[in-house]
């Protein structure tokens, strides 16, 4: 009985109406943890973090680079997994989820190649290498680029999401395979010139400020999100009383 | 009046789609020309030095093969959308997704089939040793239907969209490594005079799933197009 009052209180939720003053007093918070949670992260692995003895100070991009990463497909997860309920039970609230995951994830997947570059340059002397992950995450990359472009040009915004979310599954569908696939292809085809990361019993001094980045890292993807799902719910609600009211009080 | 049978409507379906690109041969030419043309210009690009193009090749007949196929996708639905046959398939009483696995299946008849044909000859021009002619056909063989049924989604879910075609590319390119690495890299491995079972049958894994659900996605793909 419990579960089923709280499904009926989340799903007043799902209706934008509820969810846009929620989200509101949410984003405060959320950021606010943002804050707190990155500079506290950049602290302990600018400052407390010992250098690496192989890399030196260069180890600090990880700090950075690997959350983003881990980012870049998480959000991917979910905006696949929002995709699929705006399709199956066609929540508009899902739909917005949706489209505000795709630039989110598509930024933390660019700054994890950036990031990545930057430290290969020192390491590996080269900026780019066809290395497996990095070859991979360029396809999520492209993959991402791809639901944006295909969102941006349906103008209608129910065909818009239910047609990335569609392109989305398929993506994730194919993620492993592409990630196995680019894996298999590198070792066949470039033996372990590049020294990789070994893998080390990473340290509490090295793992903390990593997880704490991670951390941030979620929350702001999830203050993004909400900013970002409120103002797609205003432009398509924008006919609504509601919004009218909205508009009138602040004015 | 009764409707045809499931199986007689996909084979309606097939006939039509052949009969209509048939009667407009031009369009099954113009990806087999684009296919020799884009092949011929890497001897151009990369100096004429035999060596070097005998270890491009398995690489260029791919990636050559990879861009026809798609050039032809938006004309799998596009003709069918603008003139409305498209929904009448879609209020047709048998699943959509076996309809558009008919016009996938005329789709790689008609771009694929021929790729596959020609391009032992484009090989012979690139200098691939002559025990990799196998690998190649066997490849295009398995991987083009794949790129077909691949590119299937991306042309339904672009359908009526303004920049359709650069937009497809986008969307199905991506997609299409698992394809190109596996395809190409047998090619590679015959030439080298490896095994090559381990890749074909990962093309064939390919193959196999992208039948099971690309039909299904692209018909999803086409319904929310024709809303």
């Amino acid at each position: 009985m419990v579960e089923i009052y709280i499904l009926i209180g989340m799903h007043k939720y799902a209706s934008p109406k509820t969810f846009y003053p929620l989200a509101g007093t949410l984003i405060p918070w959320l950021a606010g943890a943002t804050v707190l949670l990155l500079a506290l992260g950049l602290y302990l692995g600018l400052f407390v973090a010992p250098p690496d003895y192989q890399q030196g100070e260069t180890v600090r991009i990880m700090f950075i680079h690997v959350p983003a990463a881990w980012m870049s497909m998480f959000v991917y997860a979910v905006m696949a997994a929002a995709g699929a309920a705006a399709l199956v039970w066609n929540v508009k609230l899902m739909e917005t989820l949706a489209s505000a995951c795709a630039p989110i994830g598509a930024s933390f997947t660019l700054l994890a190649l950036i990031t990545g570059s930057l430290w290969g340059k020192p390491m590996w002397g080269a900026w780019w290498v066809w290395d497996a992950r990095l070859t991979s995450e360029l396809i999520l990359f492209f993959l991402y680029i791809g639901v944006m472009a295909l969102r941006a040009s349906i103008d209608d915004p129910r065909r818009a999401a239910r047609a990335a979310a569609i392109l989305a599954l398929v993506g994730v569908v194919n993620i492993p395979v592409i990630h196995f696939s680019v894996e298999w292809w590198n070792t066949l085809h470039q033996p372990a010139s590049v020294g990789r990361m070994g893998k080390p019993t990473i340290h509490l001094s090295i793992l903390m400020p990593l997880l704490t980045m991670a951390v941030a890292f979620t929350f702001y993807f999830l203050t993004a999100a909400l900013l970002r799902m409120r103002n797609e719910i205003l432009e398509r609600e924008k006919h609504t009383s509601w919004v009218q009211e909205l508009v009138e009080s602040r004015r | 009046m009764t409707s045809p049978s499931l199986l007689a409507a996909t084979a309606n379906v097939l006939r039509r789609d052949l009969t209509v690109a048939w009667r407009r041969s031009a369009d099954v030419l113009t990806p087999l020309v684009f296919f020799a043309i884009v092949t011929s210009l890497f001897p151009l690009g990369v100096g004429p030095e035999p060596s070097l193009l005998r270890t491009l090749a398995p690489g260029v007949l791919w990636v050559a093969a990879l861009l026809s196929v798609m050039l032809a996708l938006n004309r799998m639905f596009a003709n069918d959308y603008a003139d409305g046959t498209l929904e009448l398939l879609a209020l047709s009483p048998h699943p959509l997704s076996l309809l558009v696995l008919s016009k996938v299946a005329a789709h790689w008849v008609l771009t694929g089939l021929p790729l596959v044909l020609i391009s032992p000859l484009l090989a012979v021009q690139l200098n691939l040793p002559s025990e990799a002619m196998g690998a190649l056909l066997l490849s295009l063989l398995l991987g083009t239907p794949v790129l077909s049924l691949i590119g299937a989604v991306g042309a339904a879910l672009t359908l009526g969209l303004r920049g359709g075609g650069v937009l497809v590319s986008l969307l199905v390119l991506p997609l299409y490594t698992p394809v190109l690495i596996f395809g190409a890299g047998s090619v590679a491995q015959a030439a080298a005079g490896a095994e090559i079972e381990a890749y074909i049958s990962l093309l064939a894994a390919f193959l196999a799933l992208t039948l099971t659900f690309a039909p299904w996605a692209a018909a999803a793909a086409l319904r929310v197009s024709l809303d």
